[in-house]
């Protein structure tokens, strides 16, 4: 399923870059990882699997040395100071495809990463090699940064190294530096009209990363792009029904409904009203509940028709 | 006659209200009553939010309730055609200078929303990129992709893409929006425009050409897509008062390019955490909520830096009560607390000391959680198609039913 470490060896063999490896027993820790190759020459590497609240997912690689801030990194890349997490266990799996304790630029490779944003530390770049796991704990290969720019280039990837441990203002006038490296769509569908041609070379614009991986991505209809959502919300607001389901839509709907029903029952409510309950409580959901409802029966709404509209535009006319 | 603004704002000595700059006399408070009768717009009072409950058949939106929106201009000639079965128009629009959207940039949206359901018309709304991309020295693209991100926030209001048309600048600016900006633009001369908006000889050409775009959505030939035969149709434009001079200029040009001016309903400034004298801006994260900010985050921005009008002891505020007149919790209930009836019983009571701050602030706390995390459930559902159909240029048949 997943690349696995040895073809990951060979493909580094045939774009002929220069490593060295080291087996070992599993490691799960850097700490563990540097009782084995910590004097083998090479540098040390952290690396963190995160996700932020819109369940776009990042992996972090740095020196170990270097002090990463989650809450700087995520101000910089515009997700506000509490916006990135460390992404959960079922996701090193699912996306990364490594065990856990093996998170790794090489993990890219996979394609079920490729929406996944890699922030690069620049101290890599100072050093003679860097120490990473290809794809398994059981291993460590030891490579100059260039290296690991010639693997990321031939799958598709922009190096991008920055300064982890820079803390630069963010602001109104101060745009967060590395907004463009947050992943602009969690699916991304092939032949989405561009509106915006990024004419723009520095590929900065993160439709520059959209159009790489616009070409691996699944055809999937608009409604699914929105059903991962509401599968992959694991802590944090769970999102609101975003899909045209209607059998989910209602039973959501009803839920609300009985929840705040239940509430408004008890001895006490009885007591106060007796016969009359039942009226009161008509009354009372709807006064609460009625904004909610109508809100969610808009995100309905919404969502019908924008799966109408893509398919309108997509439509082929029929052959005369 | 209406009053045109002729003195360059920025040479008075008092308030300054423009749409770059918003600052009180003497680091006070805004005077309202002063801006009202300095723009000569009108307030909007209690037989207004009389008259939009019987015309709409429902209670009106609890900004119009507490006086958030609290001046107009010609609202009472849209409710007038209203009744005689004349539709309008509604317009509003953001400039999208930043990611970071915080509680007071919602408020013309929600409000928007709620005219858009109550009197069911259509809307539009302009995404200002270009004028970003010059006054904040943004590149194109960044203020296309703000414009975007922004995009998404606003749909997450509730708007109802069948009667929802958002546009941007750089995307829709041509055809007959471009052919109105020609003729406003011929209307208005390079003197008055200074006069207006306090242009220099510094400024770029970029700047001084700007107004026009933002005049035009105002006149329903702007968008033949839409309105296409109705020239007649009106158009009511909610917003925050420091855009009144753009629209004190539509005003002025309109009847002399043969429409009619749009009208206004303006809203009062959200008070930054910190107080009315402090400066709510996206570079202090704890100067307002914003709308990506976790419970936790709300919890500690309200407790540890809303500015309150308590009492600095137990012993104190039990005897004296609170100054209501500068407690942000109070203000910021005022704005969103939909009971009337609780908010009068808490004014009350923290007024003469019986409640405590740590009350207020708890229930505000609440009742911004909700808010903030039912916007977040509502954004996680809008997607870049969603966004794409949004601002698709296509008819909108049933835009007034």
């Amino acid at each position: 399923m997943g690349y696995s470490k040895h073809q990951l060896l060979a493909r580094l063999k045939e774009l002929q870059i220069d490593f060295s490896q080291y087996e070992h027993p599993v490691v799960l820790t850097v700490e563990a990882q540097a009782k084995y190759v910590g004097n083998v020459g090479g540098a040390l590497s952290k690396n963190l699997f995160l996700k932020d609240k819109k369940h776009r997912y990042y992996v972090v690689s740095a020196l170990a040395d270097t002090k990463v801030d989650m809450k700087v990194l995520s101000q910089r890349l515009g997700l506000g100071k509490g916006g990135l997490r460390m992404a959960p266990e079922e996701a090193l799996g699912e996306i990364l495809k490594v065990p856990l304790g093996c998170v790794t630029p090489f993990a890219l490779v996979n394609e079920s990463a490729s929406h996944v944003s890699l922030l690069l530390d620049k101290g890599f770049k100072t050093q003679e090699r860097c120490i990473f796991h290809p794809l398994s704990n059981d291993m460590s290969i030891s490579l100059n940064a260039f290296g690991l720019d010639k693997f990321l280039k031939s799958i598709g990837r922009d190096p991008t190294y920055i300064d982890m441990e820079a803390n630069p203002p963010v602001g109104k006038d101060q745009p967060p530096d590395l907004a463009s490296l947050v992943p602009s769509g969690s699916t991304v569908l092939p032949d989405l009209p561009e509106k915006t041609p990024s004419q723009d070379s520095s590929g900065n614009h993160p439709s520059a990363g959209n159009n790489s991986t616009a070409v691996t991505a699944k055809a999937d209809k608009p409604s699914s792009a929105v059903q991962n959502v509401k599968e992959k919300s694991v802590n944090g607001v769970q999102p609101s029904i975003p899909s045209t389901d209607a059998g989910n839509f209602v039973e959501e709907l009803l839920d609300r409904t009985s929840t705040l029903l239940l509430s408004e029952i008890s001895e006490d409510s009885i007591k106060r009203h007796g016969g009359q309950l039942g009226a009161e409580v008509a009354n009372n959901i709807k006064k609460c509940l009625r904004e909610d409802l109508k809100n969610l029966a808009t995100i309905f709404k919404n969502t019908a028709y924008t799966e109408g509209f893509y398919a309108g535009t997509h439509y082929q006319p029929k052959r005369l | 006659m209406e009053k045109v603004e002729d003195q360059n704002p920025q040479q008075e000595e008092d308030q300054v209200v423009n749409p770059w700059e918003v600052s009180a006399k003497d680091g006070g408070k805004i005077d309202y009553d002063k801006l009202i009768d300095k723009f000569g717009c009108q307030r909007l009072d209690q037989s207004f939010v009389d008259r939009v409950q019987r015309l709409t058949s429902r209670p009106p939106h609890v900004f119009l309730r507490r006086g958030v929106f609290f001046a107009h201009r010609d609202f009472n000639d849209i409710l007038d055609a209203y009744e005689r079965g004349q539709k309008f128009y509604l317009y509003t629009g953001r400039g999208p200078s930043s990611e970071a959207l915080h509680l007071g940039h919602l408020i013309p949206f929600m409000f928007t929303k709620y005219l858009q359901d109550a009197f069911k018309v259509p809307l539009v709304i302009q995404l200002t990129d270009d004028e970003k991309c010059m006054w904040k020295n943004l590149s194109v693209e960044e203020s296309q992709r703000l414009a975007r991100e922004n995009a998404k926030d606003i749909i997450a209001c509730g708007f109802d893409i069948s009667k929802t048309f958002i546009f941007s600048d750089f995307d829709y600016v041509g055809g007959a929006f471009y052919k109105n900006m020609v003729k406003v633009a011929k209307c208005v001369t390079y003197n008055k425009v200074v006069g207006i908006f306090g242009f220099t000889g510094e400024d770029h050409i970029g700047k001084v050409s700007f107004p026009p775009v933002q005049a035009v959505p105002s006149f329903p030939s702007s968008f033949p897509h839409l309105f296409s035969g109705k020239d007649d149709l009106r158009c009511l434009i909610p917003c925050a008062i420091d855009q009144d001079p753009y629209f004190r200029m539509t005003r002025d040009v309109a009847p002399r390019i043969g429409y009619h001016k749009p009208a206004l309903i303006e809203s009062l400034f959200f008070p930054a955490l910190q107080g009315e004298t402090g400066k709510m801006s996206a570079s202090d994260p704890n100067s307002a909520i914003y709308v990506t900010d976790s419970a936790k985050d709300i919890k500690y921005k309200v407790n540890k830096h809303a500015f309150t009008g308590g009492q600095e002891t137990i012993e104190k505020h039990r005897q004296y009560g609170a100054n209501l007149e500068v407690d942000i919790p109070i203000k910021y209930l005022n704005f969103f607390l939909e009971d009337d009836a609780e908010l009068e019983h808490i004014k009350k009571e923290y007024g003469a000391g019986r409640m405590l701050t740590g009350e207020v602030k708890k229930r505000l706390i609440e009742v911004l959680t909700e808010i903030v995390e039912r916007h977040q459930r509502a954004r996680a559902a809008v997607t870049d198609e969603m966004v794409d159909a949004f601002m698709a240029v296509r008819p909108l048949p049933n835009m007034f039913d």
